[in-house]
């Protein structure tokens, strides 16, 4: 039974994904527990997305075992997870408000409902007096926060984020990396992050996994768990993160 | 402290960048002006060059009217062409909103199953290797003298553009938009009506507007090939009589109703797609 089952929330066992020729990934192997954060880095074209698009549903393992919750095949995985993409394909002909609630009127809910439910956390999220602006109205920002909230407004228990705030300068960067671990330990699920910077990987999650080069497979993992507190500078000077950074760098050039 | 005045204080947190300013203008030209001024000057400096050149050239009316001759005869011929003009008028706009339907229709229908996609298709396109001028003799054999050939004509040269713009728009959503949707509770349905067919509907209206301007032609063609009103058959019978004015009053009504067309579709493309961007801004 899903109480007894375990505090596993997804589970890897040897996965791997191959197109045509190319190897994407080989021999995965993963336990996520329930509510926790796990960020994967890697080098660009080391299959990161393709992990994400596997443990979504949207592709299927070509070999082992990809179970999320109590689903194991791809299209039950689906209803489990909800992703959200690197850039934040806002629909230019839905408002701020009607981007973010859509995953509610995707469940049949009218858009007047959709609406109601969302608002609250909209205001929550710092977009407050920008419901009905249009997303070309938005800042890069902010158009990232409405991507999530809409990420969140499915209400699924695994959030999937693929590169949130890749498209952004540092320091805009920097201000959501903040906001998210805020929002994320307000809403607790469980969270994998794919990031090309290792700082952000060691900022936001608890576990870092470190893939290696096509054809991706584990190379480390990183228990990251440091329940640092101060500013992000203190943090990111300590010499316990400094370790961190060192140990995945190390694991990268291996 | 009220919603409201929370409302008013809360700061949006961060960055922002202001709404998007149009390019800076040096000038400060009434919109309107600066966008329809050149092509009205254009064909005012034609219509005067015409009127001036024929006199000096001593062409007589019958071969080529001066514009002022044009203009005496539309009135003068106004019982002939009032009734012509409603004629061809009615028949381009209902042949347009047909098309318009069936082919936004199959569009849809192409899009969403793939196998009538790939069966329909090369029909589709090979419906357009078709000559009209072939197919028009056929249709008043089969319909006869009424309205109902010229619809046919008009809908068939307009529905191409709007189904091929229409598959195109459908088929132009990205995949990974779709994937999230998928991973947002979408169905296919839902897919299909919150992003691929709003993200369809400027490629649509592209089509629409391609299609207006075939539709007078499409009607004028349909009168040729038989009937007894509208503007192309006084066309037709104004020829024989080298009534050549009245030709040309003619065309003139028809541009007149192909502009029209194109305006009000144009007009239906700001109201239904305000978040495309303005021609003008580009």
């Amino acid at each position: 039974m899903a109480g007894t089952a375990s505090a596993i929330a997804i589970e890897l066992r040897e996965a791997g994904k191959a197109f045509g020729e190319v190897v994407a990934l080989t021999g995965i192997n993963l336990l996520v527990p329930r509510q926790s954060r796990v960020g994967f880095v890697g080098p660009s074209g080391g299959g990161k997305t393709t992990l994400l698009r596997i443990v979504a549903g949207l592709l299927e393992s070509d070999t082992g075992l990809v179970r999320v919750e109590d689903a194991s095949t791809a299209r039950q995985r689906l209803a489990h997870c909800a992703l959200m993409p690197q850039r934040d394909l806002l629909l230019p002909w839905r408002t701020a408000l009607d981007n973010a609630a859509i995953a509610v009127e995707n469940r049949g809910a009218s858009r007047a409902e959709a609406r109601r439910r969302t608002r609250p956390l909209f205001e929550r999220f710092g977009l407050a007096s920008f419901e009905n602006a249009r997303p070309a109205q938005l800042s890069g920002g902010m158009r990232q926060r409405v991507s999530f909230l809409r990420t969140l407004m499915a209400e699924k228990n695994i959030l999937l984020l693929d590169e949130p705030f890749g498209a952004l300068d540092s320091i805009t960067r920097a201000q959501l990396q903040e906001w998210l671990v805020q929002a994320m330990d307000a809403v607790p699920r469980t969270v994998l992050l794919v990031t090309h910077d290792i700082e952000e990987a060691l900022l936001l999650s608890q576990r870092v996994v470190v893939l290696s080069q096509r054809p991706g497979r584990v190379v480390r993992v990183l228990e990251a768990d440091h329940g640092f507190v101060g500013s992000r500078r203190e943090i990111v000077t300590s010499p316990e993160f400094v370790s961190l950074k060192e140990q995945a760098l190390e694991a990268l050039e291996s | 402290m009220s919603d409201a005045a929370r409302e008013a204080t809360r700061e949006p947190t961060g960055e922002q960048t202001p709404a998007p300013a149009g390019p800076p203008r040096s000038t400060r030209v009434p919109a309107f002006i600066r966008r329809y001024g050149p092509p009205m000057l254009i064909t005012l400096a034609a219509v005067c060059l015409w009127q001036l050149i024929l006199p000096l050239a001593h062409v007589p009316e019958y071969l080529l009217p001066t514009p002022s001759e044009v203009a005496a005869d539309m009135k003068a011929d106004w019982p002939v062409l009032e009734p012509a003009l409603l004629v061809t008028a009615w028949e381009i706009l209902l042949g347009f909103v047909i098309a318009v339907a069936v082919g936004v229709g199959l569009a849809v229908l192409l899009h969403l199953v793939p196998v009538v996609r790939r069966a329909a298709y090369p029909l589709l396109i090979g419906s357009q290797t078709v000559p009209i001028v072939v197919l028009a003799p056929i249709l008043v054999i089969l319909f006869g003298y009424g309205i109902m050939p010229k619809l046919v004509i008009v809908a068939l040269i307009c529905f191409f553009p709007v189904v091929v713009n229409g598959i195109d728009g459908l088929r132009s959503v990205d995949g990974e938009l779709i994937s999230m949707m998928r991973t947002l509770n979408a169905s296919r349905w839902a897919i299909f009506r919150r992003v691929e067919f709003p993200a369809a509907l400027p490629s649509i209206f592209s089509g629409m507007r391609i299609a207006a301007t075939f539709a007078a032609i499409g009607a004028v063609f349909g009168e040729w090939s038989g009937s007894n009103q509208g503007l192309g058959y006084v066309m037709l019978a104004a020829t024989p009589n080298l009534l050549t004015a009245r030709i040309f009053a003619a065309v003139v009504f028809l541009t007149l109703i192909a502009l029209a067309l194109f305006g009000a579709v144009s007009l239906l493309e700001r109201i239904f797609v305000p978040w495309a961007p303005e021609e003008n801004s580009r």
